[in-house]
């Protein structure tokens, strides 16, 4: 059993048992334009909810990823390093950036589902 | 993630529709709406600039013309501001220079092309940056006024078409530009419409501007992107590609207080110039000629693969800090990062290490010799 909930700064979660797979959406992507490069944590690194756990840069400029719940990196997308595309060619499957060792399952279900996300970012035009 | 940005009051271009209707993303820059790319995306577009031919509409700028009773006239009114030779312009030549201060500091750099018939009624006319265009105006005609005319055309648009492809695609439909050379400026006719032209650019490319009347723009660009060969380019490429040309950008990489010695620009101050004096700031600019500065302006190279923005600490192999990147990203033709920045003098030299400090880690870089990519003008 696994679910997909959003954050308001655009990244996804897929939660299976404890673990959690992190990515940006296909609208941040797309804000974004051609991704360049990514710069991944290091497995091990505790990190809290709402703070930064990657850093995504474009053509443009660098922008923040925000961890949407607490726990440990136990796993990185280190294929990023190579194919930084990716994240705008599939940003929802194989351009995911993190798995992390979830501390606290209860912040899962203060993120937005896939409707209310959807609803969000229509808002946002 | 996060990216909000506000708008004000913003000016838009003559072009704004078109930019539309292509499909631009346009962001507030410099005080108006510009497009920063379009569907293909500026890495595309950055390709697209180097293989094809680029349109950019860089309207934006200032467009000012200096007529006095005669070109020497007009031409010495101008020396006193800038430091570059323009007396010795010829006919329909153009140079690069930049307004200096009473500290050597660069106010605003511009393009100056000496227009005219050829004969003593020849006057001069500059492309300003957008963000200085009144304060250059005002600056003018606070130093000028007495000694010639100032006169504002800021009702005329600019379009630059860039790239290998850009002489082929305007011989099409202005014949008369294949006898055009880089540094160049002259009347054209383009597809119908009269415009004033040079051969130039601020990608490292083959390539024209053209300065045309507001109300006839949208003519030029729609016949132009008629061409199969031409896309339109945002101003997220414009810097890519000007960063890897190492084309500096005022604000970043110049400012009021980088000299053109420490900015590596001297090539811009002709000889009888650097000997003459006769510019604000004309003292401090020989002695540091003379005497060499204590920063310098140079390109760099990050080793691995992470980006080094703008105002990135730039450190030796020691770890101590020598200087700030003033530009900095990803480029597309490079495959990888590529920045600029000023590093203490005795760290110039080609092949020095560095060490960028990156969201806190060391990242090793190299001074690398300017241009990344070679240019490719008509000369």
């Amino acid at each position: 059993m696994s679910e997909v909930r959003y954050s308001q700064e655009h990244e996804w979660v897929k939660l299976e048992g404890d673990t959690a797979t992190i990515g940006i959406t296909h609208y941040a992507q797309e804000q974004l334009g051609d991704v360049v490069f990514v710069d991944l944590p290091e497995v091990g690194k505790k990190v809290e909810k709402g703070k930064e756990l990657a850093t995504v840069e474009s053509v443009k400029a660098a922008s923040e990823v925000y961890a949407p719940l607490s726990g440990e990196v136990v796993e990185v997308n280190s294929t990023l390093s190579e194919t930084p595309a990716t994240v705008n060619e599939d940003a929802l499957g194989a351009g995911w950036f993190a798995k992390l060792k979830v501390s606290d399952k209860s912040q899962f279900g203060s993120l937005m589902d896939e409707a209310a996300y959807k609803k969000y970012v229509e808002g946002l035009h | 993630m996060s990216a909000t940005e506000s708008t004000e009051t913003l000016k838009r271009t003559p072009l704004y529709d078109l930019h539309l209707e292509m499909g631009a993303k346009m962001v507030p820059f410099a005080g108006y709406e510009m497009p920063v790319q379009y569907p293909m995306g500026i890495l595309t577009e950055h390709q697209h600039t180097r293989s094809g031919a680029g349109l950019f509409d860089v309207s934006h700028m200032g467009q000012i013309k200096l007529r006095g009773e005669s070109y020497a006239q007009v031409a010495a009114a101008l020396e006193r501001l800038c430091p570059a030779d323009f007396l010795g312009l010829a006919p329909g030549q153009q140079r690069y220079s930049f307004f200096t201060n009473n500290a050597g500091g660069i106010l605003d750099d511009l393009m100056v092309t000496r227009a005219g018939n050829g004969d003593d009624r020849d006057y001069l006319i500059m492309v300003v940056n957008a963000a200085g265009k009144e304060q250059d105006l005002s600056h003018l005609q606070a130093n000028l006024n007495n000694r010639c005319e100032v006169e504002p055309m800021f009702d005329r648009a600019l379009l630059a078409l860039q790239g290998p492809r850009a002489g082929a695609v305007m011989e099409k439909i202005a014949p008369e530009s294949v006898t055009m050379k880089f540094m160049t400026g002259r009347p054209l006719n383009v597809g119908g419409t009269e415009c004033f032209v040079t051969r130039s650019g601020y990608t490292g490319e083959d390539g024209f501007e053209i300065s045309v009347a507001h109300d006839q723009v949208d003519n030029v660009a729609r016949k132009l992107l008629g061409d199969m060969e031409v896309k339109p380019i945002g101003l997220g490429a414009r810097d890519s590609l000007r960063l890897e040309a190492g084309l500096c950008l005022y604000g970043n990489d110049i400012t009021e207080t980088t000299t053109p010695v420490e900015a590596s620009l001297v090539w811009a101050i002709q000889k009888r110039r650097r000997e003459q004096g006769g510019f604000p700031g004309a003292g401090i600019v020989q002695r540091q000629l003379a005497e060499g500065a204590t920063r310098k302006r140079v390109g760099i190279l990050p080793e691995g693969k992470a980006p080094a923005r703008a105002h990135t600490e730039i450190a030796n192999e020691h770890g101590e800090v020598v200087g700030e990147v003033t530009s900095g990203g990803f480029g597309p033709t490079i495959g990888g990062p590529v920045a600029m920045g000023y590093v203490r003098s005795d760290l110039a030299a080609i092949g020095t290490k560095l060490q960028l400090m990156v969201r806190g880690k060391a990242l090793p870089a190299k001074v690398a010799a300017m241009p990344f990519v070679p240019h490719r003008y008509h000369r």
